[in-house]
């Protein structure tokens, strides 16, 4: 019988804190959200600053700099639509784009396996350099370590990036407001199920790829339209749901989208039926949603619509104060969408 | 998206809503006996737009809330052990035995692989000849005949490290078992519509008969669970007690004969221990003497773990239909899909975590309007 010590929870009685790492600490869910704000937050974090953001917006002299980093451990390392390379530029990129920044600085950190093929790290270096370009950023440091075979999956790349934000935008979740429309700027799930089937060897009969994408291009493009955006985000880890219900938490506002208006094609429905996924929870690397006033819905809807994403208005925040999200289904009736609690499992049937 | 949409469609489930309203005089109890169900419901709001006197009950159906602790226990020695390659199906390895979750199990350095079908297994077994590769085979006669020609192919193949750890479970003897307790409430039940794809619904009819009671063999989109009621609730104002078929576009009466065929070549019928409400007869199946060699149990020399439950988790009585998640009072305070009690609450087609994902609050119908807003 398995001994205690396996057991990742202290006990059935005593607090209910993991004693290990497991894998849904990074699954984008409840339990990489308590250790964000748990551990890391209090320990870490200068309190002056929103841990809710995708990056932060500092003033170092008269310039607002947006800092942000992330570490990037996608595995397959190439997938359909994409691979590791242009994901560590762009998803930087994206955390940048989502504090409404013009994408300036790149760094970007390399853990090599020992063994790694060489060529497989001029594909992906060259795809970051292609990505770079494309997003308008400039990669201008670096570092490189090898670890021994076996400790790592072939490459693991972090990347931090700097932007600069102008004076009069203000994008973060304490300026979403009641009445606020939302709107999503192309259909979601792709890129999980992407990666999903070429980890998994799953042999769908279609061709699915990744939604991978720069997102400082719409962003200021909105911006340069005139409109005002009141908080971004990016659906990651977690999908519309998790980032939904972070920004509902976090303002303490209600959310309430219409289930038919969140756009799903068709591959991704088919394959969230089989395996018992929600898309809602699905991962997305080129998908974000803006909060923005009724007002200024129909231009922000024109500038996404120009890229051809198929961008949508999904649903709005009320004026009540509990701070759920509420998804109005198909028949008429009403659902809460909660943060998932870990990673999206198989089922069985 | 086609077979999807259509059975999806608001105007249509409204006119079957009207309906039911129409032909309903009394109070009655129904109970959907699939887990997949049971998150359909739930999660489209279904009970919510059926009429008040009309209350669902949510059966057993979940191939993962009914594997007992003890064989869960097993799963994880074996996951253990330092030779073992250890296959499950995704949504198994977060359910709790009694110290612990397969997970957890893989955090501390088991080798667990999540697969997708039972050949992937088999698969992993012909790459890995030096290590001993154990799948975890749960389920109900939906799954149990890909396992038989798992076993099969295995057998054909002459592979020597390949087993299984069998806890694959029968669906109508657990509907005897709910019948027959006292203190029984059901009116009518919703046969699940993918198990007698396989197996057909002949074996309801006699039950139908002894118990008075219609069963209604039904699909899984919501205008198949609508239709289903509508159905079920017309037998039950008529006196009816009939078998009737709902699910026609897939299931017939026979069922699938090879499948059958197939499960019948490689199992024999034994008694299973169902967690939360313990050992029905004839309820489960493990490999005959023809393929003993592939028993997990027999190739490990495994003794049989009795464990017991958590004695404040009240999974048993919920997959009864005795009590409703919302009325334990663990419900989504200590007992919740990060830190579950009991496997209702694991696995995404359990009922409390059903509850839990789309009503937080718990609410029934009676709280649509203060847990909504």
């Amino acid at each position: 019988m398995a001994s205690t010590d396996s057991n990742p929870f202290r006990s059935m009685n005593g607090p209910m804190e993991p004693e290990r790492i497991l894998l849904a600490h990074g699954g984008g869910g409840r339990l990489m959200h308590q250790l964000i704000d748990g551990l890391f937050g209090l320990t870490l974090l200068d309190g002056a600053y929103d841990k809710k953001h995708d990056g932060v917006v500092v003033e170092p002299g008269s310039t607002r700099v947006a800092f942000t980093t992330d570490s990037f451990v996608v595995h397959p390392l190439f997938f359909p639509g994409g691979d590791i390379g242009t994901l560590a530029v762009w998803g930087t990129v994206n955390d940048l784009a989502m504090c409404g920044a013009r994408p300036q600085f790149l760094s970007a950190g390399f853990i090599l396996e020992e063994g790694f093929e060489m060529d497989l790290l001029r594909r992906i270096v060259h795809s970051m350099r292609a990505a770079a370009d494309r997003a308008g950023i400039k990669i201008v440091t670096g570092d490189t370590k090898v670890v021994d075979r076996g400790k790592g999956h072939g490459v693991y790349i972090n990347t931090a990036g700097l932007g600069i934000v102008d004076r009069n935008v203000q994008i973060e979740p304490g300026r979403i407001a009641p009445g606020d429309v939302i709107i999503l700027n192309g259909d979601i799930g792709r890129h999980g199920i992407a990666v999903l089937s070429a980890r998994e060897g799953l042999s769908f009969a279609f061709a699915l790829e990744s939604d991978l994408a720069p997102l400082a291009g719409p962003v200021l493009h909105m911006l340069d339209s005139g409109i005002d955006l009141h908080c971004l985000r990016d659906l990651t880890r977690g999908g519309l749901a998790s980032a939904l219900v972070e920004l509902a938490t976090t303002r303490g506002l209600n959310i309430c989208i219409e289930e038919q208006r969140v756009p799903v094609c068709a591959e991704v429905r088919s394959a969230c039926e089989i395996l018992g996924f929600d898309p809602l929870y699905v991962a997305n690397e080129g998908r974000f949603i803006a909060f923005v006033s009724p007002a200024d819905a129909p231009t922000a809807l024109d500038v996404l619509q120009s890229y051809g994403t198929g961008p949508s208005v999904i649903g709005s925040v009320t004026d009540c104060v509990s701070g759920i999200v509420t998804v109005r289904t198909p028949l008429g009736t009403k659902r809460i969408v909660q943060m998932f609690s870990g990673e999206q499992l198989p089922r069985i049937c | 998206m086609k077979y999807v949409d259509e059975f999806r469609a608001a105007e249509t489930a409204q006119r079957y809503v009207r309906e039911i309203e129409r032909i309903v005089s009394r109070s009655w109890t129904i109970m959907e006996i699939c887990g997949g169900q049971t998150h359909a419901i739930i999660k489209h709001g279904i009970d919510r737009l059926l009429p008040q006197c009309i209350s669902l009950l949510h059966g057993p159906g979940c191939p993962v809330c009914i594997t007992s602790a003890g064989v869960i226990d097993t799963a994880i020695e074996l996951a253990r052990r330092e030779n073992v390659i250890f296959c499950s199906f995704g949504d198994m390895v977060r359910v709790p035995g009694s110290t612990g979750d397969l997970l957890s199990a893989k955090a501390a350095g088991a080798d667990l692989r999540i697969v997708y079908s039972p050949l992937d297994s088999l698969r992993i077994a012909r790459d890995n000849p030096q290590r001993e590769v154990v799948f975890f085979a749960i389920g109900f006669e939906t799954t149990a005949p890909a396992i038989a020609v798992t076993v099969q192919q295995a057998k054909q193949a002459g592979l020597r490290n390949y087993s299984i750890l069998s806890a694959l479970a029968l669906v109508p003897p657990a509907i005897e078992a709910i019948l027959s307790a006292g203190g029984n409430t059901i009116d009518g039940f919703l046969a699940a519509g993918h198990v007698c794809t396989v197996m057909g619904y002949w074996e309801y009819e006699p039950l139908a008969a002894k118990y008075r009671v219609p069963v209604v063999v039904t699909g899984f989109e919501p205008l198949d669970i609508l239709q289903g009621m509508h159905m079920i609730t017309a037998q039950l104002e008529r006196g009816a007690a009939e078998v009737q078929n709902q699910y026609s576009r897939v299931v017939t009466r026979e069922g699938n004969r090879p499948a059958q065929q197939l499960m019948n070549d490689v199992f024999r019928v034994v008694a299973r221990n169902w967690r939360g409400i313990g050992e029905i007869k004839n309820s489960g199946l493990v490999l005959n003497n023809d393929y003993q060699v592939f028993d997990a149990g027999h190739r490990f020399g495994l003794s049989h773990h009795q464990v017991a439950e958590d004695t404040r988790c009240i999974s048993g009585l919920v997959l009864q239909g005795r009590k409703k998640p919302p009325e334990c009072a663990m419900f989504g305070t200590v007992c919740t899909p990060e830190r579950p009690l009991g496997a209702t609450m694991v696995s995404a087609e359990g009922a409390c975590a059903a509850f839990y994902r789309y009503r937080p609050g718990g609410g029934d119908k009676s709280q649509v309007t203060k847990q909504e807003m």
